[in-house]
């Protein structure tokens, strides 16, 4: 027997007031098994201790919303019977650790929420932060971890069969020592067979199935929670190691076993593994649950109860199923050969009770181990920034080559290096994929389409978490309105540093605030996500790195691509050249890349014109008059431009603006509400953004091969789209390579 | 006519080659499960994409001893069409049932774009509707799609007219461009590039439709 010491209570990372609390509910001293189930549970990974608090401030509640957050995965009704369940979650500090196990078990992970549902994945998305891979001191390091979570992904991703349709990667300093793997995950489901976490009907069995328990993942959960020091690289064998055929199998198996009606309740095995979900399924039911440790799968023998309760091996599920009806259960998971064995049952005293070799090792009431972890208002003061508010002085002295420079930049190049290596059209739905401002895909299912966005900004975020994070949203939704989709539904992750530190706490609060505004103005409820805290290494935190990842609806049909298809289309700007102050322009690539600079504040945003922007490029998008459409945000119009020019036809554009003042402002200022499109029919195009209050006019023409801006007569940048093209097409590569 | 698409536990292409012979095709499709070794009443298999049994070892080292696969090469020795896309294919080469071999990429990894495909020979059940030298616009997604064989194999194929599509831009590695090929009866085909994937103008190339096309003309001049 273990004896409970302060120093092994400070090991798994509970506090003094935390441990009182343990005993106050047990009404005894903990065993070490129960120790370390509470320190799993309410580390904050699982319990959101730091957060909850926040999160309450999410607007949740839609006429499309099926199931809000608290369950594996959010739903909205995406009509014809169906909806869709969806959820973001991070695997941020495995990734770092071990990057391709740790970012494949990550998809891995999203995937059993997504179809623990009772939903089939359909798409995946994920957004990416690392290190600089020029950076002096890290460069080669963070190289290594491109490689290895991109490739992680692809393993997983591909051989599981969901396509991984876009994202986002961003590159700053401040993940040297804490990348960021964030994967959304979107699946399918008919409106009344889903499957929700709970465990009902006295009685009934517990099964497991999928993958033997090891001992692989112990503490992944308060390894999680915790700041990254010198002695962190032993943990690797913290980290999982995941098994894509064999989810593929669980998939199969879950979705076939489901459809027998012998299942009451289902509930994935991620952090905190067997706990997790016992407890869980047992408080949402209101139940209590019993289980015999010798009866789990084991992949090797002489584990303790501690190891078992506490192991996050992969691929591996929990069902209640309806008593008597086991063998329904068992003949499908046999079809698909995986182990499921009865472990326990459901019973009425609201208690986690776990059994082994004959003896109760532990016993917890399920609703507060579940419910009741501490719950923290902690203290948050002003945003951390060490930025500047003044703007520099500067000019360009030749704003083609800037243009140059931008492109071939590594947030600005093009990401096909990464997403070449991810299969993102198995399942045959992909209307537009990775390079798309939106990803499209059809539900065969319905006739109707999906489509998704994912984005943040570190940048905007860290000079001002708040409008940072209304900014995310605004252009979430953008990209959603350029194919003409209606944004109807949101999932967030939030990654974060160290929340006991008051100005990073204030840097979550204000973003979730700022998250909440702008989900409630462009009606976009948050039906669950992720909170990932902790994302120090050495003291060094992270920028505030909110991620929100947005679902919109739409008719099926060819996708409006980004690119200019035909010379001779008239480029027309919907929602006008606004002015930016010079205060406002130092959170932008330009502000990044030419002059390595930051201060001021992010773009300012009007969310009501925006908003008015998005209806009209709606508009227009459905009645057929953008022949391309492109969004204007990183590196600006000229960015905006120059990408709109890079389809397979070479066609580029002459553009004319009208500047008196900056003109790198002028040409790469970030400033939102902003779409670039071609069409054939200008005039009417013009006449529904008016009629939506939206300023929209004529720039310019597309033709052949070449990019020019001018301005008074004056040539701004006068390129060839091969030579821009080839700078932005191979900078990943090159760097990688270097 | 109807199709047989074989499930193995890891495939995972197998919804979509069904799908595209009947909504795209109009023809009729039933699965077959690994474990049958019988095909039931199908005219033509169709052996999908995906990781037959996760595929740790060799690609389709495992899937070429399953019963389905004892009656794939059955319904082939006697003349049935059979279709293997980029899993598929690797299953059929290590079944014996076609010549050489699939390694890694060139590039070492995965890669997942469209191509452009050379129809080579028009004189098989598989690209009779194509004419020759017809560039098909087909996606490939694929990590061990890298065709290799000795040089005698090569020869042979190119001499008996085998090659049915070559890669205009060689995304792999593969020898002499070889993109798919047919055994010397010439009603086994394999291919890495997915025509299943191009078969409806909304996932942004039909091309491939034209290869269940001419399975479907073949089989009604049978």
């Amino acid at each position: 027997m273990t004896t409970i010491t302060p120093d092994l209570i400070a090991t798994h990372q509970l506090t003094e007031q935390e441990y009182d609390k343990i005993v106050g509910i047990l009404g005894r001293e903990p065993s070490y098994t129960e120790l370390g189930i509470f320190s799993v549970m309410w580390s904050e990974h699982c319990s959101y201790k730091s957060s909850r608090l926040h999160l309450k401030k999410l607007p949740t509640r839609g006429k499309l919303v099926v199931q809000g957050p608290g369950e594996n995965a959010g739903i909205i009704d995406i009509g014809g019977g169906y909806v869709a369940a969806f959820k973001i979650e991070s695997h941020n500090h495995p990734s770092f650790i071990e990057p391709f196990q740790g970012a494949a078990t990550g998809v891995g992970g999203i995937l059993r929420d997504i179809f623990t549902m009772g939903a089939r994945p359909i798409a995946v998305m994920d957004a990416l932060r690392f290190g600089p891979l020029d950076d002096p001191g890290n460069g080669a390091r963070n190289r290594r971890i491109v490689e290895g979570v991109v490739s992680g992904i692809a393993h997983y991703g591909n051989c599981f069969g969901v396509p991984t349709v876009g994202g986002e990667c961003v590159f700053e300093s401040c993940y040297n020592g804490n990348p960021l793997v964030n994967v959304f995950a979107l699946g399918v489901a008919k409106k009344d067979e889903i499957f929700y976490a709970k465990a009902a009907g006295i009685g009934n069995p517990v099964i497991y199935v999928g993958a033997k328990t090891g001992k692989d993942g112990i503490h992944g959960a308060s390894m999680a929670s915790a700041e990254f020091t010198e002695e962190s690289k032993q943990k690797r064998p913290n980290v999982q190691v995941g098994d894509p055929f064999l989810e593929k199998l669980l998939l199969e198996a879950c979705l076939e076993a489901m459809h027998t009606g012998a299942i009451v309740g289902i509930q994935d095995m991620g952090a905190a593994g067997l706990t997790c979900s016992t407890c869980e399924m047992g408080s949402r039911g209101g139940t209590g649950i019993e289980i015999e440790l010798d009866l789990v799968p084991q992949r090797e023998t002489g584990m303790t109860s501690y190891e078992i309760m506490l192991s996050e091996s992969q691929e591996r599920m929990l069902l209640v199923a309806e008593n008597g009806r086991e063998e329904e259960v068992f003949h499908v998971f046999k079809k698909w050969g995986l182990d499921a064995v009865t472990v326990g049952q459901v019973t009425g005293d609201g208690l986690l009770r776990v059994r082994q070799h004959g003896e109760i090792v532990a016993e917890i009431p399920n609703q507060p181990l579940a419910d009741s972890a501490p719950l923290y208002d902690r203290p948050h003061t002003q945003p951390l920034r060490r930025a500047p508010m003044e703007a520099p002085e500067f000019e360009s002295q030749d704003l083609t080559r800037d243009l140059e420079m931008l492109l071939a930049s590594a947030d600005v190049c093009s990401k096909r290096w990464i997403w070449q290596q991810y299969d993102y059209q198995v399942r045959t739905n992909t209307v537009a994929g990775p390079g798309a401002d939106a990803a499209i895909l059809r539900v065969k299912e319905t006739g109707e389409s999906l489509a998704m966005s994912l984005d943040g900004n570190p940048r905007y975020c860290y000079l001002s978490p708040r409008e940072g994070a209304k900014l995310i949203v605004a252009e979430c939704c953008r990209n959603l309105a350029v194919v003409g989709a209606e944004p109807v539904g949101a999932t967030n992750n939030l990654n974060f540093g160290n929340p006991e530190r008051p100005e990073i706490m204030a840097q979550l609060v204000e973003a979730i605030e700022g998250i909440a505004e702008a989900c409630r103005h462009f009606e976009t409820p948050i039906t669950g996500g992720n909170v990932s805290l902790y994302n120090e290494t050495l003291g060094e935190g992270i920028w505030p790195t909110p991620v929100v990842g947005i679902v919109g609806l739409m008719k099926t049909g060819a996708a409006v691509v980004t690119h200019f298809r035909e010379p001779g289309r008239a480029v027309m700007l919907i929602g006008g050249t606004d002015e930016c102050e010079p205060v406002r322009f130092g959170g932008t690539q330009y502000a990044k890349v030419i002059l390595e600079q930051l201060w001021g504040l992010p773009p300012a945003l009007d969310m009501d014109y925006e908003k008015r922007v998005q209806a009209a490029m709606r508009a227009i998008a459905r009645a057929g008059l953008a022949e391309s459409a492109h969004d204007l945000s990183d590196g600006g119009f000229a960015v905006a431009l120059a990408e709109c020019s890079f389809g397979p036809d070479s066609v580029g554009a002459c553009v004319y603006v009208d500047e008196e003042g900056s003109l790198p402002i002028a040409l790469f200022h970030e400033g939102p509400s902003r779409i670039l499109i071609s069409t054939s029919e200008p005039r009417q195009a013009q006449q529904i953004a008016n009629e939506h209050g939206v300023d929209a006019m004529q720039i310019g023409v597309t033709i052949k091969d070449r990019l020019q801006i001018i301005n008074h007569g004056k040539v701004l940048i006068d390129g060839q789209i091969s030579t821009l093209k080839r700078a932005w097409e191979g900078a990943l590569e090159r760097m990688l390579h270097a | 006519m109807r199709f047989g698409v074989v499930v193995f536990p890891g495939s995972n292409c197998d919804h979509d080659a069904w799908y595209a012979v009947r909504e795209n095709l109009g023809q009729e499709a039933d699965f077959i499960w690994h474990d049958s070794d019988r095909l039931g009443n199908v005219d033509a298999v169709i052996l999908p994409g995906g990781f037959s049994y996760g595929d740790y070892l060799r690609c389709g080292a495992i899937a070429k001893f399953s019963p389905v696969m004892q009656a794939v090469k059955k319904f082939a020795g006697d003349g049935g069409l059979v279709l293997g896309i980029c899993n598929g294919f690797q299953i059929l080469v290590e079944a014996g049932l076609l010549p050489g071999a699939l390694v890694r990429n060139a590039g070492l990894k995965f890669v997942c774009r469209e191509v452009r495909l050379r129809t080579e020979t028009t004189d098989s059940p598989f690209t009779a509707a194509a004419q020759k030298g017809q560039i098909l616009r087909v996606p490939i997604a694929h990590g061990e799609g890298c065709y290799v064989a000795d040089d005698r194999t090569l020869d042979e194929l190119e001499a008996e007219d085998r090659v049915v599509f070559r890669y205009e831009d060689n995304p792999n590695g593969s020898e002499r461009d070889i993109a798919g090929i047919l055994n010397r009866q010439r009603n086994v085909m394999g291919m890495m590039p997915h025509p299943e994937r191009a078969s409806d103008p909304l996932m942004g190339s039909a091309d491939g439709i034209v290869v269940f096309q001419s399975m479907v003309s073949a089989f009604a001049h049978a």
